[in-house]
């Protein structure tokens, strides 16, 4: 088997009393999608924040294609390669998509105390930006502030993003959210060929989705992990069916 | 802060937008109206042209970090003041014969415009530089009262302390010498100021639209998304933050030479508000929102202090009427509406 | 220097800390419940003032000024709440900033209209001049004696008002949830009009007690109101009890650098360099006090966020 390239062992984060993340360990390996799923109040976003870097977790750690990420900011993460997108769509509003997704590839060239050549003629970002737009599906859209975009299209644009930043993996915490059937699928497609470009850690409700995609699926119960396998071997789990599948069928 | 309220810098196209076509208007203005006043032998009116220009270069150092960075930073009278003292001082020196230090080599001040500029633009980044350090370590509201405080500190320093002069201010006897130019020559101190108006103005826009000023405008509007993009909206901002303050001590040197005259009033936390109210009355985050608003200002405050002794009460419920209800100032009126 | 004075000074240091305490307390409760910052607070405090000196003078019953100067204040904070502040809720800083700083320059400009420009003064009542003998043998001023008890019995008060009466429930509500508050079926607009003149109230009795001691003038209250910043970022924003640390904090701080500094830069220098020194360092003592706070504690000593 490969080398993963994320590893997390251990992880443990609390908030007061309330254990967030319990002693959290998985693996994200080339070319996969490992569905991360879990009821509401599960610890999923806390979870990714703390992959990110946004929080500090109590101990635990992660690393990344064998290094260790402790004391790096998520900033520093992103530059090593973690592309992550949001639960409530995060992008710049009033700048245009194209404008957006140069700044992404911006971040990913390490050059920003630039103060002489305007940015937007820069040929290198122009070209990674265009392509990434192209590959996330918004061709025809790059002149369109980001306010201004319908919300399947606003997630597609946190996608371009994260292809920009040349992206050893994907963090993405319910890209699917908010969005009818039609777009699910369409988005669903999209992840389905960007795995061979960088593997996903997809954080997803829409269940059909994460059991269609995945290659391995988690499950994350009051901050612990009480499962993970292949889709199959989910859906068949006792204790997944008692605390989680069970409620919703 | 809510950074999607604060209309961003105009996006640039390929055929002159119609906020260019308002801009070479409002430049050409400040120059029509200074050249008249030449013509016309209005010595009074060309000094007001020039107090335009040199308010608007302050202003548009405080545009940088509000209008693009989205800091609403209520302490730009330290900087403004940082820069009218240091003029001020070096001059003092210079025309008293008394030098400024002896060691580690001899320092007689200096009433060279060129020279004073550079120390006031250091000074200004320098003092900057601390104050933005720890100002830029909280956010929002915190943010504007730390500002507030520092600027309100340097204020009472400045009237502290005895040497330059204390709360009485400090004049300088002649004003200072640019080469080339005679600057007690009304018309040449207002065409120098207008240059370095424009200079400033294309500064700013070359940082706004460099890989810097992205960032910058990212960081007003989603620091955490600049964040997951791999850049440090920290360092940004201090950055900016440092150049702003080195522009408007600028024209704090440039103002102190208007007047021939420095005082702690520079300083005051009023003339702090005075250029935040500059750029919200021009049309915040807009490039020359600095010198419609100082314009509009200073018209004001002509044509309305003639009415009534009290002409700030009027113009008080002026700005409270633009605050509430026209959020896009002369530049957003003239344009047609706000944009986003 | 002599034991008495430093003592009569940190009496001082108390006094003054207590009225940045009034000052400062409106206006972390005015920004932890309704997200707001005011700078017109320091006109609320300058229209107590001016209340209090008008109806004084007018009645010849400093008593009769005073309880002008908190009705006058909460009533002009009522009006502008109302008229402008509500409007304000939903923007962002940079507009309540500004819509403020306007409202202090018809504030100012229409005091000025008024009164004119020259600053009035207040007699302190009969039954409270002169000094008294404190045990040790100080003489202090009984003027100043009596507002540090005010101004305890007002933060006591405060504290009692906030910590155990169904107002106080809605208030601390509100400050942890804006919305929650609503969904407990309390009238909001009512609730923000109350905690604006509540805090305005404080300001004119803040600024009718200090106008006493000083002078009543134009003006006199954007000094304070920066100080109350200060107070409120060290202290923490929507915290009474870090609003009254931070108010004694500074209020100590500013009296005993003034009093200290310069006999102490005296130790290692000439008298006259030292005391300009000292002079100009005392002056920024409290913002290096609030420095050191920021490096330390970003979010202030008792602050909710870190």
């Amino acid at each position: 088997m490969a080398e993963p390239i994320l590893e997390i062992t251990g992880l443990r984060k609390s908030f007061g009393a309330l254990k967030a993340t319990d002693d959290v360990s998985l693996d994200l390996r080339p070319g996969e999608i490992h569905g991360l799923i879990g009821p509401n109040g599960a610890g999923k976003s806390t979870l990714i924040k703390q992959i990110a870097g946004e929080i500090t977790p109590d101990a635990g750690e992660v690393r990344l294609r064998g290094r260790s990420l402790s004391g790096i900011d998520a900033a520093g993460r992103a530059r090593l390669g973690m592309a992550r997108s949001f639960q409530v769509s995060s992008v710049a509003p009033e700048f245009t998509v194209l404008q957006n997704v140069v700044l992404s590839a911006q971040g990913a060239s390490g050059a920003t105390f630039r103060f002489f050549r305007p940015v937007m003629r820069d040929a290198g970002l122009l070209a990674t930006a265009h392509d990434c737009i192209t590959r996330a599906g918004l061709s025809g859209r790059e002149t369109v502030p980001a306010a201004e975009l319908a919300h399947g299209e606003r997630r597609k644009l946190e996608i371009a993003m994260a292809l920009a930043l040349k992206p050893a993996l994907f963090l993405l915490d319910e890209p699917m959210a908010g969005m009818g059937t039609e777009g699910a699928r369409a988005l669903g497609d999209l992840l389905d060929g960007l795995r061979h470009r960088a593997p996903i850690l997809l954080v997803e409700h829409d269940m059909d989705a994460v059991f269609r995609l995945s290659d391995r699926v988690s499950v994350l119960v009051y901050g612990r992990i009480i499962a993970t396998g292949s889709p199959e071997e989910i859906r068949a789990d006792a204790e997944v069916q008692r605390v989680y599948l069970g409620e919703e069928a | 802060m809510s950074a999607a309220e604060i209309p961003a810098p105009r996006a640039r196209r390929a055929a002159p937008s119609r906020e260019t076509l308002v801009n070479a208007g409002l430049g050409l203005a400040l120059l029509v109206f200074g050249l008249g006043a030449w013509l016309l032998d209005e010595p009074f009116l060309i000094t007001l042209a020039t107090k335009v220009a040199i308010l608007a270069i302050a202003g548009a150092g405080l545009n940088l970090v509000l209008g693009y960075g989205g800091l609403v930073s209520f302490g730009h009278a330290a900087y403004f003041g940082i820069g009218g003292y240091t003029s001020g001082i070096l001059a003092h020196h210079a025309l008293n014969y008394t030098p400024m230090f002896e060691w580690p080599f001899l320092f007689e001040g200096s009433t060279s415009m060129p020279l004073i500029w550079l120390f006031a633009m250091v000074l200004g980044g320098l003092a900057a530089l601390a104050i933005g350090a720890l100002s830029l370590r909280t956010t929002g509201v915190y943010f504007i009262m730390i500002t507030l405080a520092f600027g309100q500190m340097i204020f009472y320093f400045a009237i502290s302390w005895p040497a330059y002069g204390g709360e009485d201010g400090l004049p300088i006897y002649v004003r200072n010498g640019f080469p080339g130019l005679n600057t007690l020559d009304p018309i040449q101190f207002f065409a120098l100021a207008v240059a370095v108006l424009f200079a400033v103005l294309g500064l700013i826009s070359m940082l706004a639209h460099s890989r810097f000023g992205l960032a910058l405008q990212a960081a007003r509007q989603n620091r955490q998304r600049l964040m997951a993009v791999g850049i440090r909206p920290g360092g940004v901002l201090l950055v900016a933050f440092v150049i702003s303050g080195a522009i408007t001590a600028l024209a704090g040197a440039l103002y102190a030479d208007l007047n021939r005259f420095v005082s702690p009033s520079m300083l005051s936390w009023h003339l702090s508000g005075e250029l935040l109210v500059f750029l919200i009355l021009g049309g915040t985050g807009r490039l020359f929102a600095p010198l419609a608003g100082a314009g509009l200002y200073i018209t004001l405050e002509h044509v309305l202090g003639g009415v009534s002794d009290y002409w700030q009460f009027y113009f008080g419920l002026l700005l409270l009427g633009v605050v509430l209800f026209a959020r896009g100032g002369v530049i957003g009126f003239l344009t047609g509406g706000r944009h986003g | 220097m002599s034991m008495i004075l430093l003592i009569e000074q940190l009496l001082n240091g108390i006094q003054s800390g207590l009225m940045l305490f009034l000052m400062a307390a409106g206006l972390t409760l005015v920004f932890g419940v309704m997200g707001l910052i005011n700078l017109a607070h320091g006109s609320l405090y300058m229209v107590g003032a001016f209340a209090c000196a008008g109806v004084a003078a007018a009645t010849g019953s400093f008593w009769l000024g005073l309880a002008a100067s908190i009705a006058a204040a909460a009533a002009a904070g009522a009006i502008v709440e109302v008229a402008v502040i509500r409007r304000l809720y939903a923007r962002d800083h940079l507009d309540q900033v500004l819509a403020t700083f306007a409202l202090i320059l018809i504030f100012s400009e229409g005091t000025r209209w008024l009164y004119g420009s020259f600053p009035l003064y207040l007699n302190v009542p009969a039954a409270l001049s002169g000094s008294v003998t404190l045990p040790g043998g100080i003489q202090y001023s009984l003027f100043r004696l009596a507002i540090i008890g005010a101004g305890l019995a007002v933060a006591v008060g405060l504290f009692l008002l906030i910590g155990k009466t169904r107002i106080g429930v809605q208030v601390r509500a509100g400050e942890a949830d804006r919305e929650m508050i609503a969904g407990l079926g309390v009238d909001i607009g009512r609730l923000y009009t109350l905690v604006f003149a509540l805090g305005a109230a404080l300001a004119g009795l803040a600024g009718a007690l200090v106008g006493t001691i000083q002078s009543v003038q134009v003006g006199m209250g954007e000094p304070v109101l920066i100080l109350a910043f200060v107070v409120i970022v060290i202290g923490g924003i929507g915290s009474i009890k870090g609003a009254l640390i931070g108010a004694l904090l500074v209020g100590l701080t500013d009296t005993m650098g003034r009093v200290l500094l310069p006999p102490l830069f005296s130790l290692f220098m000439e008298t006259s360099a030292a005391t300009s020194i000292g002079a100009a360092l005392a002056s920024m003592a409290i913002y290096i006090l609030m420095a050191l706070v920021l490096v330390v504690r970003p979010g202030g000593l008792f602050g909710a966020r870190a």
